[in-house]
């Protein structure tokens, strides 16, 4: 573990530079930690794949008085969080429509489409991080040969719920925003609401499985 | 008690001082890109510091005021009349209803802030008043004001105006470089390249907003060739992508990249960074940590003292 400042009212807790589980379980681990303890002085916390950067009041606390806090969070050691056991299924229709790059995503691993679907669909995935945009989910642990380079040139509009594969991440647009990532499906929920008590549907941490909806069951979820 | 808008200006929202402890759901802090001049603008009018008040950008809105009430300009230098009468900044200034406020083009920055005393009554989103324009959620209806909204006050407490020291007005003006601390990839810099960044002067280019301010000039690339892992980005780093030009992360920033951050503007500057405008120049010097939250102490005290009585 290294701790850096990373800027007059922040330090980055770094514990590795790979994406790896326990790697992603250090990560997680602090951010609960932090996060239950309710302290005023801390302000924000980012997630990373392999980083958590700490955003504080610097008048309040120091760069020193944080680094500390964070060493005996670490030395102590972190609890299994419920998050754990918690699988989130959201469905995804795969309808050419909804995943106009599916086709490229096949020619580039060389599979079938309905296999790309299959395994896309089969494996469990992890929220690493929430980052780039209210409620956009970073997923790890899509299975290597579904591994596909994001765009040269980003759309300038990419619909809300679409579901993209970037190199070896996963993800899903909350909102419509430009964007990058390869574009194969399509999900009916509502990934983000301001409103709600709990604004995004997933969280850091939580363990997620798509399931594959034809479109008419896209369009049943969709009016729900 | 309410405003009307009758020209929404170039680009106005409502803001307060920013919404924090939701970073980890992707969610900038957004707020006052001056937030030293919304906080001057409330305490004039007597209001909590964090009260909503509209951040106008580089053309003022024109408002209709149909009840009696208290504002206050602050923050960059703009032509605003009452009818024949230009409304002076910096102080608190009683408006009759019927009026009808016109806030023209700013000349020494990019925001001006108007202040009312009550604050623009929101709702509340996250714990805060400030628009998120990119997520469509909080200050008035989530975007930017359009011709016709009607913007409803809060209420007043009891309160009195305050004034600011005859001196203060000079003292408003910030000079010299920006300084920033190191950032948290600086090491993947080469020394020549730092010394290079800081020893340029950028121009602030026509790509930016208050997410981020693309700058133009010297280039300077990375050493290192790495591909960075996503991590977390305090507000006011500065990051560098492959072409070399250093891009300040502002108040609606992404809240994780993957670019290397060079730099990070100090907490005591970022009011600076909301009133740079495209072609403007900026350079920048280093300082230390303990500099730097000095150097925000110091505006804390200050802020405290340029009240009159």
């Amino acid at each position: 573990m290294r701790i850096i400042p990373a800027s007059d009212s922040s330090l980055l807790v770094e514990f590795g530079a790979v994406i790896a589980p326990e790697i992603q379980d250090q990560v997680i681990g602090l951010f609960h930690a932090l996060q239950a303890r309710e302290d005023a002085h801390i302000r924000n916390l980012h997630p990373g794949y392999a980083s958590l950067l700490v955003d504080f009041d610097p008048l309040a606390i120091t760069h020193k008085d944080v680094a500390t806090l964070v060493e005996s969070l670490v030395r102590a050691g972190f609890a299994k969080t419920e998050n754990d056991s918690k699988v989130v299924e959201m469905p995804v229709c795969y309808d050419a429509e909804f995943g106009p790059d599916l086709a490229d995503v096949a020619t580039y691993t060389r599979l079938p489409a309905e296999e790309v679907v299959r395994l896309h669909a089969g494996a469990i995935y992890r929220v690493c991080f929430l980052g780039f945009t209210a409620g956009f989910a970073y997923l790890g642990g899509m299975p290597e040969v579904l591994h596909t380079p994001r765009l040269a040139t980003p759309r300038r509009a990419v619909a809300a719920g679409s579901v993209g594969i970037a190199g070896g991440q996963t993800g899903i647009y909350p909102t419509q925003t430009p964007g990058g990532w390869r574009l194969i499906g399509r999900t009916p929920l509502r990934m983000f609401d301001a409103q709600a008590e709990q604004p995004t549907r997933v969280r850091a941490g939580d363990r997620v499985r798509f399931l594959a909806i034809d479109r008419a069951e896209f369009e049943r979820r969709e009016s729900a | 008690m309410t405003i009307s808008v009758v020209k929404p200006g170039l680009f106005t929202t409502v803001q307060d001082l920013g919404r924090y402890g939701y970073a980890h759901l992707g969610i900038s802090p957004a707020g006052a890109a001056d937030a030293l001049s919304l906080r001057i603008a409330n305490l004039l009018v007597d209001n909590d510091e964090n009260a909503p008040v509209l951040e106008m950008t580089l053309l003022g809105t024109t408002l209709a005021f149909e009840d009696p009430v208290i504002v206050a300009l602050t923050g960059a230098s703009c032509e605003c009349k009452l009818g024949p009468d230009t409304v002076p900044a910096n102080q608190a200034v009683a408006i009759a209803a019927g009026s009808v406020l016109q806030c023209g083009s700013t000349t020494n920055g990019a925001r001006c802030y108007l202040a009312v005393q009550g604050g623009f009554d929101v709702p509340l989103v996250m714990g805060s008043a400030s628009t998120d324009v990119r997520g469509s959620f909080g200050g008035f209806e989530g975007r930017r004001l359009q011709k016709g909204d009607v913007l409803r006050i809060g209420k007043a407490r009891k309160a009195e105006p305050r004034r600011l020291q005859a001196s203060t007005n000079e003292g408003l003006r910030w000079t010299g470089p920006v300084r920033v601390t190191r950032g948290a990839q600086c090491d993947w810099f080469s020394p020549d390249g730092y010394a290079k960044f800081l020893g340029t002067s950028y121009l602030v280019s026509e790509q930016s907003d208050r997410a981020g301010l693309r700058l133009q000039g010297e280039a300077v690339s990375p050493r290192d060739k790495r591909q960075l892992l996503t991590d977390g980005i305090p507000l006011g780093a500065i990051q560098v992508p492959q072409d070399g030009q250093p891009i300040i992360l502002f108040v609606d920033q992404q809240t994780t990249g993957g670019y290397p951050k060079i730099a990070s503007v100090i907490a005591a500057d970022m009011h600076r960074i909301g009133q740079l405008w495209p072609r403007d120049e900026v350079r920048f010097t280093q300082v230390s940590i303990a500099e730097a939250v000095e150097a925000l102490r110091a505006q804390e005290r200050w802020l405290k003292g340029i009240f009159a009585g």
